[in-house]
């Protein structure tokens, strides 16, 4: 437990130093988001529609930003060694890890998220179940990206590959996350679709460390 | 109870690194592992922390195989590599507490008396010299108590004085029971801890180019057994 909380604290501590990603993500996410009714035009009936799944696009690619130093980082300066021969498990490493990343790139996302759907004119009703849906889908990000984040750890720029093996990772909560708020904002019942999220990144979760951990394993080697 | 390394062997890559190697380290003693460039020394420390797999041989400590328990081998040992394995963000102190925290060690009192960290502890790490940096990621042995010290090249960048202060940690470690495998090109005073039946260095000769590995790790195709 004292070891778990190390970990937490001195993730949390690296994020916000100078080379921190913390800044990195939501920085990207309120400057892109903003952008889209420059591109489109301002009309709110044609800004709405698209407004789900601009910010859920957003958060998406914001959370994939400062992955790649989730383990390259510790790789190149020898504390992944001493990590690896830590009493802590490694799958456990691996799940401290992927949540402080969580909890210093997609809960600022989330905190931003509503006051970026209004510069979109996403619907009243949406509000809740935008934030609602980022708050169940944003861990799942953080959890995927840990395994690709894992198997791209020797690899230098493996940012680009990190992305590419990531990316259609993210599909199924892109598509319930975002369909959730449209159902929200058109009057359907985004309940269905709310709890098919809930569980796909329940079941990401779950299954995240393992992976990662097993990756790392086979990185060290 | 000690250590012992029975023919063990490691492949990377295809090509056979270690080949049958075998020592032994009684208790209360250290043993410098000595070797040319090349000979496998990062290699064999890294496969007895645990951190690469052998491809054949067994390493038993206090009991404990490497092999078989992992978990019970593992926490007996301490490893130090070529790497400081300190984060430049944060200061001596925070990189000392965390892996106190992490190992589940003691105050740091001791490990920062016997390397003269002192001064450092407020001094973020990316602003240390890379023998201070050395002092501080040596520290990081006397956190918590280890059985086994494995030692890639401690000495590197460390002035003389640093050097002293290394080999008498190494020696206390030694007096209380404990042991060590230290890989270093330069002479190191271990006192006691040097001496008697089964202490001395351990020499480790490079396998010949053209021995290929063989067996099950060995990949077939780099080992020309696949056409």
């Amino acid at each position: 437990m004292k070891a778990a909380l190390a970990v937490l604290a001195r993730e949390f501590r690296l994020a916000l130093r100078s080379g921190g990603g913390a800044g990195l993500g939501i920085a990207f996410f309120v400057m892109l988001v903003p952008l889209v009714p420059f591109g489109i035009g301002p009309d709110p009936d044609r800004l709405a529609p698209v407004a789900p799944g601009t910010l859920w696009i957003g958060a998406l690619l914001a959370s994939l930003l400062s992955l790649d130093r989730l383990f390259q980082a510790d790789s190149e300066d020898g504390t992944l060694d001493i990590l690896a021969l830590s009493p802590l498990p490694l799958e456990g490493l691996v799940a401290l890890k992927a949540l402080a990343h969580w909890m210093t790139t997609g809960l600022p996302l989330v905190a931003v998220a509503p006051a970026l759907g209004l510069t979109l004119s996403l619907p009243g009703p949406a509000y809740p179940w935008l934030v609602a849906s980022l708050a169940a889908g944003t861990p799942a990000l953080s959890f995927l990206g840990a395994i690709g984040a894992a198997l791209t750890v020797g690899i230098r720029r493996g940012g680009l590959l990190l992305s590419l093996l990531v990316l259609p990772l993210y599909v199924p909560t892109l598509i319930f996350g975002a369909r959730a708020v449209v159902a929200a904002a058109g009057g359907q019942d985004p309940l269905p679709a709310f709890l098919l999220l809930s569980g796909l990144s329940l079941f990401i979760l779950a299954l995240a460390p393992f992976a990662a951990a097993q990756a790392l394993r086979v990185q060290l080697r | 109870m000690g250590f012992r390394v029975t023919d063990l062997s490691c492949a990377r890559s295809g090509r056979a690194v270690l080949r049958g190697v075998g020592f032994a380290i009684p208790e209360g003693r250290a043993r410098l592992l000595r070797g040319p460039n090349g000979a496998g020394k990062t290699t064999l420390l890294r496969v007895l922390a645990g951190l690469l797999a052998p491809s054949a041989g067994e390493a038993e400590l206090d009991g404990a195989r490497l092999a078989a328990e992992p978990e019970r081998y593992g926490e007996n040992l301490a490893y130090c590599g070529h790497l400081d394995s300190l984060k430049p963000q944060l200061t001596v102190g925070e990189n000392l507490r965390f892996w106190a925290a992490l190992f589940g060690g003691g105050p740091l009192g001791p490990a920062v008396a016997a390397f003269d960290l002192e001064p450092l502890l407020d001094r973020p790490v990316h602003a240390c010299s890379a023998g201070q940096k050395r002092r501080a990621g040596l520290a990081r042995l006397l956190l918590a108590p280890r059985r086994l010290w494995l030692l890639d090249e401690p000495t590197v960048s460390l002035d003389t004085a640093a050097v002293a202060r290394l080999a008498a940690a190494i020696r206390a470690h030694c007096a209380g029971g404990g042991m060590a495998l230290v890989a270093t090109h330069l002479p190191l005073d271990l006192g006691p801890a040097g001496e008697g039946p089964g202490a001395g260095p351990v020499e480790l000769a490079p396998v010949e180019a053209a021995e290929l590995a063989t067996g099950a790790d060995g990949d077939p195709f780099l080992t020309g057994s696949w056409a």
